[in-house]
C-alpha cells in the first residue's frame, strides 16, 4: 500500500477563457497536460506539476493559475507537510531524497540582520553618478614587497584575475545546465569584463574564445581536463566542496550524457559522471599543495589557482591551511548556495552560513598575517547588490553567484533541475527544451543584472563616502547588525546597530 | 641525447631545465640523479623521450599527452595524473594513485603499486588506458574506473595480486587479474567472469609488451590463471535517489 504521488499544486483552469489551444499540452516539460480526444478539451494531471510556470505565463488566454494544494496532508507546526511528504516518499521508495537549487530552510539570514552605514554631514557621501567610482578588482596573491626593474615596473608579480566588478558566475558545469546557458554567462561575462566558471563539466569547443572569461574547474573526477583545458581560462579552480552539499560530490546521471557532454567531459555515451566528494590523492594540506603545484607547472605559473571549499565548521583553519597550501584565491561557498541536485538532508542540515564562515575566515587570515596572501571570494546566497556589498564589508574580494545569475536567464525556482526537464532549457539537455532559452538574450539579461548591481554598488558606496571598492573589503565599522546575540556579533566581528 | 643532472636541482628548477631542453629541440632526455623532484613531465606534449635515473616525486607525467618517460628506480605517488597519452614505463615499484583518471596511454609497473592505483581511470573515443603492474597493488584497485584496463600479473607467485575493495564503484572497463581474489576483497559493484578468446588475445598482447619493456625473456603465464572482473552495471547508483 503506497501513498502514491500526491499532487503538491491545484491546477486552476477558467473555462470561461480557455480555448483549449494546446499551448499548454506542448509548453509543459513534466506532462501534465493532456488534450482529451473524445471532448476535445485539455485535462491535467496534478501530480505530474512541479509549479515551473511555464504554462501560466505562455497561456495566451490568461486561463491558467497554479496554487498550492490545500489539504494534501495533516500537519502541525512541528510535523511540517515537508516532513511528512519526505516519509511517505522513502517509504514508497527507500531513496535518499533529491533536492535541486538552494535551500529554503529557517536558518536566519545574517545578511538581513546587518545594515550598512552611511555618512551625514562629517564625511560627505559620494554622488556616483557625477564622479568617479572604482569597482575594478584584481584576484590573487598579493606580493608582501614590491620589486621593480630598472624602469620602475614591478618585478615578479603573481597571476591576478583583473574584473570590473567584484561578482563572478560560479560554477555549473555544462551537463547540470545546458549548453545554451552557458553560453550566455560567458558572453555576460565577456561583455562585462568578469568571469564565468565551468563547474565540472569541460570546456565545449565552442567556448574556447571565452577563455580570458573562464574560470576552467578540476574537480575528483577529473572530467574534460586536458592541456588545452588547463591552458585555456583564466584561472583554475579546484573544486573541494560546494556549499549546497558539502561532504558529498558530484553525479551527473547517464541521462544527461549526450554526444556534446560526453564528447565536452571526455567519457563515454550515456555513463553516469561520478565526481566523489574526495580527491583521492589529497589527504591533507600538503597533498592539496601537491594538485596546486601540479597545476601551476601545467601551466607555467601565469595562472591563479582558487581552491574551492563549502563553509563548514573549522573553515577558518582550513583556508587557512590552503592559503598556506599554494592558492592565490580561496572560494568560500556557505549553505544557501545552490546546486543541480543534493541530497535534502545535506543540503538543509550540513554546512554554515557564508556570512559567519567569511567573516571567521578574513578575520583569522589577518590574525595570522596572511590575508594578503589570498584572495576571497563567497558565494552561496547572494541575491542581490547590497548582499555583495555586505560580503565585502566583512572581508571578501569579490562574490561568486549562480542562482541570481539563472533566475536572469529565467529560472522560476521549481528546484526541479535534477530531473532533466526544465521548463526553461536551462537545467536540461533536451534539445527542445534547450532551444528554449536563447543564448543572445540570456546573455543580455545576465549582463543587464551584473550593469544593474554595479550601479546599486556604486550607490551604496558612494552613500558610505566611499570611492574606491577597495577602502570597503573587511571594513566592518561600515556593519552594524541588529537583533543577533552577542556571540554572532562577535563570529561576524561587528557591533550592534545604535553602538 | 640531451642530459640533465639533477642532484641537489630544486623541482622547479628542473623543470624549468626541461622545458628549456624542449624548446631547445631535444628528442631525448636523460634526468640523471632524480631524487623526489616533483611534476616531472607535466602537461608535456610531443613524441620526446625521457629517460629518469633514480626516484622521481609525486605526480610524474600529470596531465602528459604523448611523451615517454623511462624510470630507471621507483616512483612515488599519482603517476599519470589525468594523463591523455602517452607512455610510462617503471622499473620499480610505484606509488599511491596511480594513473589517476587517466584518459589515455599506457603505464607499465615492473614492481608493485600502492593504494588506488587506476582510480577514475577512463576512455573516451579510441582513446583507452593501459595500466600493468607486474607485482601486486594495494587496496581500492580500480575505484570509480569509468573505462580502459587494467592488469595485475601479481609476480612472483600469483597469489593475493590485488588488495581489498578491489573495484569499488567501478562502472566501466576491465581488469585481468592473475589468480583468484575472494569475493569478500571486491567492491559491490563488480563482478568476476572468465576471460573469453577475446581477453586472451588482449592479454597476450599486453604480455608481450610488457615483457619487451623490461626485457624479459621468461615470464610467460597460463591465461586460464587470469580471472576478468566487470562492472556489475555503468549506472551503479542510478537507483539510490528519489524525487521528493
Amino acid at each position: 500500500m503506497g501513498f502514491g504521488k500526491r499532487a503538491l499544486y491545484a491546477i486552476e483552469r477558467d473555462s470561461e477563457s480557455c480555448t483549449h489551444c494546446r499551448i499548454c499540452v506542448r509548453q509543459c516539460a513534466n506532462g501534465v497536460y493532456r488534450l482529451n480526444p473524445n471532448t476535445a478539451k485539455v485535462t491535467s494531471d496534478e501530480a505530474a506539476c512541479v509549479n515551473c510556470r511555464r504554462c501560466v505565463e505562455f497561456c495566451p488566454a490568461g486561463a491558467l493559475a497554479i496554487r498550492p494544494a490545500l489539504a494534501e496532508t495533516i500537519s502541525n507546526s512541528f510535523w511540517t507537510r515537508q516532513d511528512l511528504r519526505a516519509i511517505q516518499s522513502q517509504a514508497d521508495s527507500g531513496g535518499i531524497l533529491l533536492v535541486g537549487m538552494g535551500g529554503g530552510s529557517s536558518i536566519p539570514s545574517y545578511f538581513d540582520r546587518m545594515l550598512l552605514n552611511a555618512s551625514q554631514v562629517t564625511n560627505p557621501s559620494i554622488d556616483p553618478l557625477r564622479e568617479p567610482m572604482e569597482l575594478r578588482t584584481f584576484l590573487g596573491r598579493k606580493p608582501v614587497r614590491l620589486e621593480l626593474d630598472e624602469k620602475g615596473r614591478p618585478l615578479g608579480l603573481p597571476p591576478q584575475l583583473e574584473l570590473e566588478l567584484p561578482v563572478l558566475f560560479s560554477a555549473m558545469s555544462f551537463g547540470s545546465v545546458s549548453l545554451n546557458t552557458v553560453k550566455a554567462l560567458a558572453a555576460a561575462a565577456q561583455s562585462e569584463q568578469t568571469c564565468y566558471n565551468t563547474g565540472e563539466g569541460g570546456l565545449h569547443r565552442d567556448l574556447y574564445p571565452f577563455g580570458k572569461n573562464t574560470i576552467c574547474q578540476v574537480a575528483s573526477g577529473r572530467f574534460g581536463v586536458d592541456i588545452d583545458y588547463l591552458n585555456a581560462g583564466a584561472a583554475i579552480e579546484i573544486k573541494i566542496g560546494q556549499g549546497a552539499k558539502p561532504g558529498i560530490g558530484g553525479h551527473l546521471p547517464g541521462e544527461k550524457v549526450g554526444d556534446d557532454v560526453s564528447e565536452t567531459r571526455m567519457i563515454p555515451l550515456g555513463s553516469d559522471a561520478i565526481s566523489p566528494a574526495p580527491h583521492h590523492d589529497i589527504y591533507s594540506i600538503e597533498d592539496l599543495r601537491q594538485l596546486v603545484f601540479s597545476l601551476k607547472e601545467a601551466t607555467v605559473y601565469a595562472k591563479p589557482i582558487i581552491v574551492k571549499i563549502a563553509a563548514v565548521h573549522n573553515v577558518a583553519a582550513i583556508a587557512s591551511g590552503i592559503a598556506r597550501a599554494g592558492a592565490d584565491i580561496i572560494a568560500i561557498d556557505g549553505c544557501r548556495g545552490g546546486t543541480g541536485a543534493a541530497p535534502l538532508r545535506t543540503r538543509e542540515h550540513v554546512g554554515i552560513p557564508i556570512e559567519l564562515a567569511l567573516a571567521a575566515v578574513d578575520s583569522r587570515l589577518r590574525a595570522e598575517g596572511i590575508r594578503g596572501e589570498v584572495s576571497l571570494v563567497a558565494g552561496g546566497g547572494i541575491r542581490h547588490s547590497a548582499d555583495v556589498v555586505k560580503a565585502i564589508a566583512l572581508g571578501a574580494d569579490a562574490v561568486y553567484i549562480a542562482t541570481s545569475a539563472l533566475i536572469a536567464l529565467g529560472c522560476r525556482l521549481c528546484q526541479k533541475c535534477y530531473t532533466g526537464r526544465c521548463g526553461w532549457g536551462i537545467a536540461t539537455q533536451v534539445p527542445e527544451l534547450v532551444q528554449r532559452l536563447d543564448a543572445e538574450e540570456g546573455a543580455r539579461r545576465a549582463a543587464n543584472l551584473l550593469r544593474a548591481w554595479k550601479h546599486e554598488i556604486k550607490e551604496m558606496l558612494g552613500g558610505m563616502g566611499i570611492n574606491a571598492l577597495e577602502s570597503l573589503r573587511g571594513n566592518r565599522l561600515m556593519l552594524r547588525g541588529v537583533g543577533m546575540s552577542d556571540n554572532e556579533l562577535r563570529v561576524l566581528g561587528i557591533r550592534a546597530a545604535g553602538e | 641525447m640531451f642530459t640533465i643532472n639533477a642532484r641537489g636541482v630544486y623541482y622547479k628548477e628542473l623543470n624549468q631545465m626541461v622545458r628549456q631542453a624542449l624548446s631547445d629541440g631535444a628528442g631525448e632526455i636523460l634526468i640523471k640523479n632524480v631524487n623526489g623532484q616533483c611534476y616531472i613531465a607535466d602537461a608535456l606534449r610531443g613524441s620526446v623521450r625521457f629517460t629518469l635515473e633514480g626516484t622521481p616525486g609525486n605526480n610524474l607525467a600529470a596531465y602528459m599527452d604523448g611523451p615517454e618517460v623511462i624510470i630507471r628506480g621507483n616512483a612515488q605517488d599519482a603517476v599519470a595524473n589525468t594523463m591523455n597519452s602517452g607512455t610510462i614505463v617503471i622499473h620499480g615499484d610505484a606509488g599511491d594513485t596511480l594513473g589517476y583518471a587517466m584518459r589515455g596511454g599506457e603505464i607499465f609497473v615492473r614492481g608493485n603499486a600502492g593504494y588506488r592505483a587506476g582510480i577514475h581511470l577512463k576512455e573516451y573515443g579510441s582513446k583507452i588506458p593501459l595500466i600493468v603492474v607486474g607485482g601486486k597493488t594495494g587496496d581500492f584497485l580500480g575505484e570509480y574506473m569509468a573505462g580502459g584496463i587494467i592488469a595485475v600479473l601479481g609476480e612472483p607467485d600469483g597469489l593475493n595480486s590485488v588488495g581489498r575493495w578491489c573495484g569499488t564503484g567501478m562502472h566501466g572497463g576491465v581488469m585481468y587479474i592473475r589468480g583468484e581474489v575472494p569475493d569478500y576483497h571486491l567492491g559491490n559493484e563488480v563482478r568476476i567472469c572468465k576471460p573469453d578468446a577475446g581477453d586472451e588475445a588482449i592479454l597476450s598482447g599486453i604480455l608481450s609488451r610488457f615483457r619487451r619493456h623490461f626485457k624479459l625473456s621468461v615470464a610467460t603465464y597460463d591465461l586460464q590463471s587470469f580471472i576478468k572482473l566487470v562492472p556489475k552495471s555503468n549506472r551503479p547508483y542510478g537507483n539510490v535517489y528519489v524525487d521528493f
